[in-house]
């Protein structure tokens, strides 16, 4: 056993009310500066869309990620000889304009106008040029859905919907996706790099690119397959997503998380063995991922694990962390929370509990599927297709997906009957496999979620 | 790792060495040096509590981060005192508008210096030069059509200059002088919205203009946020639950109210609700944020809300009345709502009848005091009729019988009301009632059971008001009529009827009522409805909230936490509510001051009323041959001169004059001195005659606030009318509809004001517009208060740095005014000045009970005479001292000692008046004031506020509720004994956000770190609400009401109008045009509804002004997904962005809220001027009901009662623009 501490994050969709505040607090803290007015570090996007930069999770094109090639992993960009072959042309990587041309406005004119025949206005500007332009797509072009009706048939996560989905008024489905490094198990950006400039840090797994020996080559951009290595134009080199460990290592959440006032973000450590991350990735089976991510995490109460861990040097609050980790509790306890793109084989450190959404009848004459005491919408009448949420989070495995939901909708139902002052059925639990305890400590992660608990 | 590697040799190195992990990663062969740059960057050096004074409701504590002097950034404070275990936590408190404030510090939108037009400056430096003193070198630039002409029409085409703080003052000063001095003081007004967001800031100009005369203008009726249901049925302007009582609810119901978007801060409470078990159910034309989180969404068609409510009120009544009564609603409508009370019907032809007004004591010939003021319930026990404790009547006797005990006042015991006289009656009638559809009125025959009656000799039928709610909603008793059948019978008010206007599924309409109302059953009355804009800001908002509310009151569910109606649309709650109104309102030095209703002011000073095209017969009851006037401005008149709205300027003469004039010899002969003459025709109501230059709006002052960029509904009647500049309308003024009161006068004036002032931190679209431009503070540069009905906290502003440039915070700027305007009144002012202030009957006052039975008593028509504070405003006599505004202003004023309170409750503040000259010294910088506290700083009157104010100070909350005993003869004092001691200091809050005190202020209690919620005092203590029953009312007996067909709550469609008329001035388009209904909701990426300029906000969505359309509708003119277009009206043109989506649903189009025309905006094809404002294809139409006055809870209250500036059923045209048609109008 090789363990390791890693800090991980768990984003509760269900949650997420699509504010941006962790994007703008990110960028102030991180971003708003020349050369970096374009990086959002943390980014919010409206599903289904092709996100920011456009079409990040098209690795057709993208090329992000890794591959199973005759059983070995392989970036999908290429070898390192590829790379070397290719070092000072990457074909690969990424167009600003796929991210966004970052503006401003000459807003000075307002004050500074000389008196005119007409009033003055402030016109948009190139933050890279300084010439006058039109604005044509940005870092959320497509919030709440704008202009989805066309860009969403090019979002890859609406494989299989073709002929279920039609992106019309009656059916609208939405759902928002925050997004930050995963700071992953298996990062590709660090294999990409030829300066190695990227590293995983050893006591936390927080995912850096050291500014002095980065060299500008830009693999690690092309070889994230999310998207979240970006390259300073000013510096001349790549940055991204620090974890905020200046933060963390204080004792302080990242800013995105204690800024979230959704309250859906939870920060925590888990232990996982990294002797086993090799064979994980490479299972054969992209819906076999999510399991195998899974067993690479050590139960913190395990005193064989316990024993590890301190062997391994961490501390006795290290190790505690991880045993009250909120991470721990809700991606391997109760199961709710999963994976971006486990297909990536990028082992990613930040999971997602998915949405639920509302029932898809209310415009016909549907009501007949509903008791009137109220049981909770049936899963598969929702509006977000279980498919949708499949192809985003377990490799297309709709079963897992139903399984999370009916956890949230049994937890809903359980809690109406004691907020009532009746007895809850039991049967209920036993279907998700769930106890009173369990269930309890579900809802009070979930609903409750005090600062102390979050973090 | 661990090999350490100079930061040198990596630069040199392109290739690193990289070290295996394990096969699949690799470890970095460098030291961590580099790791140092992001350390550096989140190093800082200090942390300074303050927020944001945006309008927006959070009311949030920010932690501001301050780096080498320099604001750096600015994150959330997660300090709040604890909702206890259980329940979530308000902490983080803040949005992303919020968390990007500071971009404006140090941005290139920051005003840093005062800034007036060239054209105007020039003028000014050469009258000055010429006439030697200021008052005379602004009267010479006034007087001059020309000059005055050239300044007003460059209002918004650019050339500020700078200028300094000494000549600006000098300026304004002179130019109020020359008004007061040439049409009186109330010919000064000021703007500044929402106190609650900046208390301090509100009240440095409001102090300074209420000193001086001049009136402060009203907003939150203005802005249509004012819910007019809510004082119509509950005698309170808003009362809400704090947001953290939305977790307690077991079923919500989320109306036209966009949670996330618009309450961004507590929306988690929303979202984590659901988790404990708690259904919710959407309203919403769209897909809009807040549907993605309910389990139901009904997708109505705008502005049909009523109709879904009306059909829900019937299934409740039907199912849960009727069917099978319950126990806990029928006990609760006894107890709390005016269901029982008897109301009068009048006989029309004997065969039919029409419901009138409440029977009083007085119709049954009982004589007690006030006894046309006390209603009548029936006595089951009794078999009788009785009259019950806690009416007005009992209000406004000192006998300690305003409670809400069943009993009847004259100790004859208990009484149980009947809630229907259906199996004692004497016999059933058929009742004709009003109803209205989209495309017209009818009148609904429907039988009712009576009681008859012997009055005046004459036999008269009587029934409860649960009866007459039943005929109206149709609920089928088996009594004669035209009830329907069942739910499919397609008759009103079934959900088969509704289901035609709104497009929901009838038998969804009767599940989620069945639901809301079985839920409430369950909990005993923990079923809520979240109401916001979307449904408020429609000309029948009244009607449609009124048929909402039937749910919340028929399932007992207000005054409940959990439970009840949840209202949020703007900002209103100043929780330190006394303390500030002192302040604010200059009440320490006496008063009244002069307050004014912003939608009458601006409906008449913009001459949006010449260009009316809803005539009232449309309006009217079906009941009514015609109404009493076609035309909303003469309904305004009307109130104006029976004492129900203020109206402000005036007279049409000076009155500072009168005193002199009229010879008195006291205040009582002055009085009736304007009386007179205004009986004899010889001096007239300004609003009479509003186009008339003696009766122009002068100088106004625009602080905390973008009222013509944001706020201007029919903004471009604004630019013509009140600015004289520019402007796109096509309207044709000469409409069919003229005013039979109201003087039409020649042509409409243009560029009536004289001055406009604008102090803010930013350049915006009043900037732009008006003459002077100066330099404000922001929020992180000043002290101040903060608070909300979101959360039960008060948290305070601190400077993070001191105003850069040469910003002042607004408190200095206002001081440092009256110091110039002090100076320059001892020469033009050398005397004491007597003002002769009207003010109308208010609400919570005494003259609340002036106008019994509601009956319209006219004295200009009957000749009866005029009595102020009967049927005509009050008058009073108040003394002005120029040469002592500043004093004043910077010395709290000795009468607080004696009086002070709200809401009909009064105390006085002796002691804290004088711990308050310890606390924050006494005002030296006078001369005769020496010893007030003193007022001097923003930080001071911050002080003064906690230390006056029952929710802040226990010493005062004990005296408040001592006071509130003794008006209801119940116990109330153990709701604060608890706290009794705290005195809230600016330093505590300072420290962490402190929780406010329980106070009769407010409706609710916290007692016991309970969560707000409103009414639950009137629940549980039985203290009556503020109306004309003491109950909730579904009935409003006013004359008016019965004339608009509005007694009960009613369903009422939008207004019936089209993009343009015959006779507009309509664009020649050739190409496709479409035409869609025109909504503005609140905007995601707005601070709330002022700013949305700043970069961070402007990157995150698309850069500009834009409008989301359906892709169908778009796809049929042409328009793609950020194509630029033209959207129009007769009102005004837009140009902007399309947002094709298909959240939308068809036939609607949305410009959300704030989008103003300086950012982005290219010109139009059609005006041959830059694309307007989002309120440019707006205006304003004013409706009577709202106007009602010295009418119980139907009187007025500032900002309480009163028309609401509604703007929501406008049509527009779109067209698509073409890239070549693009025009930047550089010119």
């Amino acid at each position: 056993m090789n363990i390791k501490a890693q800090f991980g994050m768990v984003m509760n969709l269900d949650k997420c009310i699509g504010c941006h505040t962790c994007s703008v607090t990110c960028n102030n803290t991180w971003t708003n500066r020349p050369g970096a007015e374009y990086m959002w570090w943390n980014n919010v996007e409206t599903k289904p869309g092709i996100g920011y930069p456009k079409e990040w999770e098209n690795q057709d094109e993208r090329k992000g990620g890794w591959v199973l090639k005759d059983g070995e992993l392989e970036l999908r960009a290429g070898k390192r000889t590829n790379k070397l072959l290719n070092i000072f042309y990457n074909p690969d990587v990424t167009p600003i304009d796929d991210y966004y041309e970052p503006w401003t406005y000459d807003y000075e004119t307002l004050i500074e106008s000389p008196e005119k025949q007409h009033q003055p206005v402030a016109r948009p500007k190139s933050q890279l040029t300084g010439d006058y332009m039109e604005i044509e797509w940005g870092p959320n072009w497509e919030d709440d859905l704008a202009g989805v009706h066309e860009t969403g048939w090019r979002d890859p996560n609406m494989r299989g919907l073709e002929e279920e989905v039609k992106f019309q008024f009656e059916q609208t489905f939405m759902m928002y996706l925050p997004r930050i490094c995963e700071h992953c198990i298996n990062p590709p950006c660090v294999a990409s790099c030829p300066s190695g400039a990227i590293y995983k840090r050893d006591e936390d797994g927080i995912v850096l690119v050291d500014q002095d020996a980065c060299r500008s080559w830009r693999f690690c951009m092309t070889g994230c397959p999310y998207k979240k290595v970006y390259f300073n134009w000013r510096t001349h080199k790549a940055e991204k997503c620090t974890f905020c460990f200046p933060r963390i290592e204080v004792g302080q959440p990242t800013i995105c998380s204690e800024t979230c006032v959704g309250r859906l973000r939870y920060i925590g450590i888990v232990f996982y063995d990294l002797d086993k991350v090799e064979e994980a990735a490479s299972v054969t089976d992209e819906k076999d991922l999510y399991q195998a991510h899974l067993d690479l995490f050590l139960d913190p109460h395990d005193p064989k694990v316990v024993e590890e861990a301190r062997k391994a040097g961490y501390a006795d609050d290290w190790i505690e962390a991880a045993q009250r980790s909120p991470i721990y509790k809700l991606a391997v306890e109760q199961k709710i929370a999963l994976p971006l793109h486990p297909e990536y084989r990028t082992m990613p450190m930040v999971w997602y509990v998915p949405p639920l959404s509302p029932i898809m009848d209310s415009f016909g004459n549907g009501v007949d599927g509903i008791h009137p005491q109220m049981i909770f919408p049936a899963i598969d009448d929702m509006r977000i297709p279980i498919q949708y949420l499949a192809n985003l989070f377990t490799a297309g495995d709709t079963e897992v997906i139903r399984s999370v939901l009916k956890k949230m909708v049994v937890m809903r139902s359980y809690m109406r009957s004691v907020q009532l002052g009746r007895q809850p059925d039991q049967n209920l639990l036993k279907q998700i496999d769930m106890t009173e305890e369990t269930l309890r400590e579900m809802y009070e992660l979930a609903a409750i979620a005090k600062y102390s608990d979050r973090y | 790792m661990n090999r350490k590697v100079a930061p040198l040799l990596k630069k040199l190195r392109y290739f690193g060495q990289s070290e295996k992990n394990a096969p699949h990663s690799e470890v970095s062969p460098y030291g961590r040096e580099s790791e140092k740059v992001y350390r550096r960057r989140w190093q800082h050096d200090k942390v300074v509590r303050t927020t944001h004074g945006v309008n927006c409701t959070g009311s949030c504590s920010w932690k501001v981060h301050v780096k080498d002097g320099i604001i750096a950034w600015e994150s959330q404070q997660t300090d709040y005192p604890s909702t206890g275990p259980g329940l979530p936590e308000y902490e983080p408190r803040g949005c992303p508008r919020g968390a990007s404030f500071s971009w404006y510090t140090y941005s290139p939108l920051r005003i840093r210096y005062p800034y007036v037009r060239g054209a105007l400056l020039r003028m000014w430096r050469d009258a000055l030069k010429r006439t030697g003193e200021p008052v005379a070198a602004w009267k010479s630039i006034v007087e001059d059509p020309e000059n005055s002409k050239r300044y007003k029409s460059a209002r918004g085409k650019g050339g500020f200059v700078r200028a300094d703080w000494e000549e600006i003052n000098q300026l304004i000063a002179a130019s109020m002088i020359h008004t007061i001095q040439q049409y009186g003081p109330d010919r000064i007004f000021g703007f500044s919205p929402i106190p609650a967001m900046s208390m301090v800031s509100y009240a440095g100009g409001a102090r300074f203009l209420n000193l001086v005369g001049g009136s402060m203008l009203s907003f939150y009726d203005w802005y249509a946020d004012l819910p007019p249901a809510s004082p119509q049925i509950w005698g309170e302007q808003t009362d809400v639950p704090e947001s953290s009582d939305w977790f307690n609810s077991g079923y919500l119901l989320v109306w036209g109210s966009n949670l996330p978007q618009t309450r961004t801060p507590d929306a988690h409470f929303y979202v984590e609700a659901r988790y404990r078990g708690t259904k919710v159910v959407t309203v919403s034309p769209d897909y809009a944020d807040f549907v993605k989180f309910a389990d139901q969404w009904l997708a109505v068609q705008p502005g049909m809300d009523g109709a879904l409510a009306m059909a829900m009120t019937h299934v409740i009544l039907k199912e849960f009345y009727v069917d099978q009564p319950t126990d806990y609603f029928t006990d609760y409508v006894k107890k709390f709502t005016d269901l029982p009370f008897l109301i009068l019907l009048k006989g029309e032809g004997n065969d039919f009848f029409v419901a009138d007004r409440f029977l009083r004591a007085s119709d049954l010939g009982m004589s007690s005091q006030h006894s046309e003021w006390k209603t009548v319930m029936w006595d089951q026990r009794t078999d009788r009729m009785k009259v019950p404790n806690g009416t007005i009547g009992h209000r406004w006797e000192q006998d300690g019988n305003w409670n809400l005990h069943l009993d009847d006042a004259s100790g004859e015991g208990e009484i149980d009301p009947a809630l229907t006289l259906l199996g004692r009656e004497d016999e059933v009638v058929t009742l004709k009632i009003p109803h209205f559809e989209p495309e017209g009125k009818t009148v609904l025959y429907r039988g009712v059971p009576v009681k008859a009656i012997q009055r005046n000799g004459k036999t008269q039928y009587i029934t409860t008001v649960f009866d007459l709610l039943l005929a109206k909603t149709g609920v089928s008793r088996g009594l004669p009529g035209d009830d329907p059948a069942d739910y499919d019978d397609p008759k009103p008010y079934t959900p088969a009827w509704q289901e035609k206007l709104t497009g929901i599924d009838r038998e969804t309409a009767a599940q989620i009522a069945r639901e809301f109302a079985q839920n409430a059953v369950d909990s005993e009355g923990r079923s809520m409805i979240v109401m916001g804009s979307g449904i408020n800001h429609w000309y029948h908002s009244d009607a449609i909230y009124r048929t909402i509310l039937n749910l919340v009151l028929l399932t007992g569910s207000q005054g409940v936490n959990g439970g009840g109606w949840a209202h949020y649309v703007g900002q209103e709650k100043v929780r330190p509510l006394e303390g500030w109104q002192t302040i604010a309102m200059a009440r320490d030095w006496g008063g009244p001051p002069r307050l004014m209703n912003g939608t009458s002011f601006f409906y008449f000073a913009t001459e949006q009323w010449r260009y009316e095209d809803q005539g009232m017969g449309d309006q009217v009851s079906p009941l009514m041959e015609q109404p009493r006037y076609q035309h909303g401005g003469d309904y305004n008149y009307l109130a104006t001169r029976l004492g129900w709205l203020p109206s402000y300027p005036q007279f049409t003469e000076n009155p500072i004059h009168f005193y002199k004039k009229s010879g008195a010899k006291n205040d009582d002969e002055a009085i009736q001195y304007v009386v007179d003459r205004i009986k004899n025709k010889e001096l007239q109501f300004a609003v009479k005659n509003p186009s008339h230059s003696k009766n122009f709006p002068r100088v106004m002052f625009v602080w905390r606030a973008n009222l013509i960029g944001s706020s201007a509904k029919g903004h471009e009647y604004f630019l013509k009318h009140l600015l004289g500049t520019h402007h796109a309308n096509m309207d044709d003024p000469s409409s069919d509809l003229t005013t039979q009161e109201i003087d039409w006068g020649g042509e409409a004036p243009e560029g009536k004001l004289d001055l406009m002032i604008h102090v803010d931190f930013r350049m915006n679209g009043t900037g732009l517009y008006s003459d002077l431009v100066l330099p404000a503070a922001t929020w992180y540069e000043k002290y101040d208060l903060s608070s909300t009905d979101m959360h039960p906290f008060v948290h305070p502003f601190n400077p993070a740095i001191a105003p850069p440039w040469e910003s002042r915070s607004d408190w200095d700027f206002f001081k440092k005014l009256a110091h110039t305007f002090s100076k320059l009144a001892e020469k033009h002012f050398p005397e004491m000045v007597k003002d002769v202030v009207a003010s109308p009957l208010l609400h919570d006052s005494r003259d609340e009970i002036a106008q019994p039975y509601g009956r319209v008593q006219d004295w200009e028509k009957d000749g009866s005479e005029p009595v102020p504070g009967v049927n005509f405003p009050r008058l009073h006599v108040v003394e002005r001292d120029y040469r002592k505004v500043y004093d004043k202003f910077i010395a709290l004023g000795p009468m607080v000692k004696e009086q002070i309170g709200a809401k009909g409750l009064g105390w006085n503040a002796k002691e804290e008046y004088d711990r308050l000259k310890e606390l924050i010294g006494r005002a030296s910088e006078t001369e005769e004031y020496r010893d007030c506290p003193s007022l001097y700083t923003d930080r001071n009157a911050a002080e003064a506020i906690l230390s006056l104010s029952s929710s802040t100070n226990g010493s005062l909350a004990m005296k408040a509720w001592e006071e509130a005993e003794r008006k209801t003869g119940q116990k109330l004092k153990d709701l604060v004994e608890e706290r009794s001691e705290e005195h809230i200091t600016f330093q505590e809050i300072t420290s962490q956000p402190r929780q406010v005190l329980s106070t009769p202020v407010y409706s609710g209690t916290e007692t016991g770190n309970r969560r707000y919620s409103p009414f639950t005092t009137n629940v549980e203590r039985l203290i009556p609400w503020r109306t004309l029953t003491g109950r909730q009312q579904f009935y409003l007996d006013h004359e008016l009401m019965l004339e608009f067909g509005e007694e009960l709550p009613t369903f009422r469609a939008p207004l019936r109008k089209a993009a343009f008329y015959k006779g507009d001035r309509r664009p020649d388009v050739k190409r496709k045009e479409i035409a869609l209904r025109y909504l503005t909701p609140h905007y995601k990426w707005s601070y709330h509804s002022t700013y949305w300029d700043t970069l961070p906000m402007l990157t995150l969505f698309r850069g500009g002004p834009h409008v989301w359309l359906n892709n169908e509708d778009a796809a049929e003119v042409g328009i793609a997904d950020n194509d630029w277009l033209e959207m129009y009206n007769r009102n005004g043109v837009v140009v902007a962005r399309a947002v094709v989506s298909h959240r939308l649903p068809r036939g609607v189009v949305f410009m959300y809220h704030v989008q103003d025309r300086y950012i982005y905006v290219p010109g139009s094809t059609i005006s041959k001027q830059r694309g307007g404002t989002f309120n440019s294809p707006t205006r304003i139409h004013v409706k009577p009901t709202q106007m009602i006055g010295g009418y119980a809870q139907l009187s007025y209250g500032f900002n309480y009662y009163g028309p609401t500036g509604n703007q929501r059923d406008e049509q527009v045209m779109i067209r698509r623009l073409s890239e070549q048609e693009v025009d930047w109008l550089e010119h």
